[in-house]
């Protein structure tokens, strides 16, 4: 591995064990992360795509020291994550998704202060570097409230600001926009890519694959605690050529008319999903397969929207990738 | 200079995360009174209306414990609830400067419980305030309250390894009240408390409260409260080092 990547990760397992019970204990142990290993370049912006569950958020805290892996080696910045501990936090700034992780009685300025101070921002230059950063995520003039009145939005903006007191070389974000409005996270979008072309290394986790396919030099999709794949958006968008995708809005589709859906010929994939009252059917065949007829006879009797069969997108890219895990 | 400076921005903030908790304001008003009902209506019953300020002083001590222990007990549990627990643990700094300005927080918050003890037992039950030591019983306070800060912090390193921090921090609570002798004398409790007596900081501090309040050397008292709580400090420091790489070996920083 080169001096030029920001982080090294390699073949980085994590193992949870829990123990439930006094008379008679009961061990489980689940496998969250099985042997990942990645580089990401200085001043790259690697996105880290996977579903609930898939071990992002395992992967990124053992890269930014907050669980020790069970087994493999990571490096931040040429510093080895379990034994450089300190050398890696000087560097690294971390963000998460959520209402969670920030002193909500106390006020943004509070919040920033103490932040400034644990992370060794000096004195002299604290005030200017919150002012700045208050600037940057579009809270100033609202840093004297208290934190419980703010929106999410707001919340996840002060986060970002938190995690840059320091000026940090690498900066992880899990899943940053989870919860905010379409607004809010293009700004934080926008945020995120100016601080990558200021020579930040970012490594972002998400599950929103157009923040991924927006923001990200490179992305590895991560399911079933592994990585699927890993290339540019442009080459996972490969993954799904040879494909066509037909698209069905359905009200109450019983789960055997999509075991039925399954078994055509030329289906590879089928998913739904729900919105409301409304069941979204997406079925991945082969290109050269028309599916559309047969899907549409499986589904007779079945109250039916919009139909539509297309090329396929990045995220059916991932969809593909992830089913085949 | 800059761990100082770490520590007193670091109190001075968790005093405020804490005083501004509606939970914290209600306990803080109701037990003092409480405790001071509690204390003078035992010292009457036993005959001994001559010590009620030395009753009021012990429940005052009782409500500063109670504060250190659930404060600090709580206070790592609430930081897991929030999720500030992690952020703080994430900072380049030793662990111990992370945790000792929330345990110092707990104890300055506690010193209100003992001056309120003492005021609702002027108020309502018309106890003198007539100090043997006027000027010791400061001084002891201050170090009591260090002291509980320090314990605080040892008794912290073991709540930041376990998910249900609280459940040990009940069991705490009246064991301390008793062996330490915060209202009940040591002499009349079984002699096989007196070791674990000994070394606690909370038994010497109230001591050296109670000496201030009806007389007796009080700095002898002061002095080991303070060389325990210094070693609490050492122990307390060591620990949370390794507790701290236990926690991210166990992944307990976090609630999930």
């Amino acid at each position: 591995m080169g001096s030029d990547n920001a982080i090294e990760a390699h073949d980085l397992r994590r193992t949870y064990k829990a123990r439930t019970g006094w008379l008679k204990p009961k061990r489980t142990e689940v496998e969250a992360v099985r042997g990942v290993t990645f580089t990401v370049g200085r001043g790259e912006l690697f996105g880290l795509l996977g579903p609930n569950g898939a071990g992002k958020t395992t992967t990124i805290k053992m890269l930014n020291t907050l669980l020790i892996p069970t087994s493999g080696t990571a490096r931040v910045c040429g510093f080895d994550v379990e034994k450089e501990t300190r050398d890696v936090r000087r560097r690294i700034g971390y963000v998460f998704g959520g209402d969670r992780g920030l002193y909500d009685r106390l006020s943004a300025l509070d919040n920033l202060r103490y932040f400034a101070e644990l992370y060794g921002v000096a004195p002299r230059d604290q005030k200017r570097r919150i002012a700045e950063l208050l600037e940057l995520v579009g809270l100033s003039g609202r840093e004297g409230e208290r934190v419980e009145g703010y929106s999410r939005g707001m919340r996840q903006r002060l986060h970002i600001a938190r995690g840059l007191l320091h000026s940090p070389d690498v900066l992880f974000l899990d899943e940053p926009s989870i919860g905010v409005d379409p607004v809010a996270a293009r700004e934080l979008r926008r945020t995120v890519s100016d601080l990558a072309s200021t020579g930040t290394t970012v490594l972002l986790t998400t599950h929103y694959m157009a923040e991924a396919d927006e923001l990200c030099d490179r992305i590895a999709v991560i399911a079933d605690g592994q990585i699927q794949a890993l290339g540019t958006p442009a080459e996972l968008r490969h993954r799904a050529d040879g494909r066509r995708v037909v698209e069905v809005e359905a009200y109450g589709v019983p789960e055997s008319a999509v075991d039925a859906l399954r078994g055509l010929p030329g289906v590879r994939e089928t998913a739904v999903e729900a919105r409301g009252a409304l069941q979204l059917l997406t079925v991945h065949s082969d290109a050269h397969v028309d599916v559309q007829g047969d899907v549409l006879r499986e589904l007779a009797g079945i109250r039916l929207g919009r139909v539509d069969s297309r090329e396929p997108t990045l995220e059916d890219a991932y969809v593909a990738i992830v089913s085949a895990a | 200079m800059n761990v100082l400076r770490l520590l007193v921005v670091g109190t001075l903030l968790h005093i405020k995360q804490i005083s501004r908790s509606p939970f914290e304001i209600a306990i803080t008003l109701i037990v003092p009174i409480v405790q001071a009902t509690l204390a003078v209506y035992l010292f009457r019953a036993g005959g001994e209306q001559h010590r009620l300020l030395e009753a009021a002083v012990g429940a005052g001590v009782m409500g500063v414990w109670s504060s250190v222990l659930f404060g600090s007990g709580g206070a790592i549990q609430g930081q897991r609830w929030m999720g500030t627990l992690e952020m703080i643990m994430l900072a380049p700094r030793r662990p111990v400067l992370v945790i000792l300005p929330i345990t110092i927080a707990t104890g300055l918050t506690g010193i209100y419980a003992l001056l309120a003890t003492l005021v609702w037992g002027r108020f309502l039950y018309g106890i003198r305030l007539d100090f043997a030591h006027p000027a010791a019983f400061v001084v002891a306070s201050v170090v009591c309250v260090i002291a509980l800060g320090m314990f605080g912090l040892l008794l912290a390193a073991t709540f930041v390894l376990m998910r249900n921090a609280n459940a040990l921090a009940n069991t705490l609570e009246y064991p301390v009240w008793l062996v330490s002798g915060m209202l009940v004398p040591i002499t009349v409790l079984p002699s096989w408390t007196g070791p674990i007596a000994a070394i606690l900081p909370t038994t010497w501090g109230a001591r050296a409260l109670r000496e201030a309040t009806s007389g007796g050397p009080v700095w002898p008292s002061v002095g080991i409260c303070l060389g325990i709580s210094l070693l609490c400090l050492a122990l307390g420091g060591l620990a949370l080092t390794h507790v701290e790489r236990r926690a991210r070996a166990a992944a307990t920083l976090a609630l999930a």
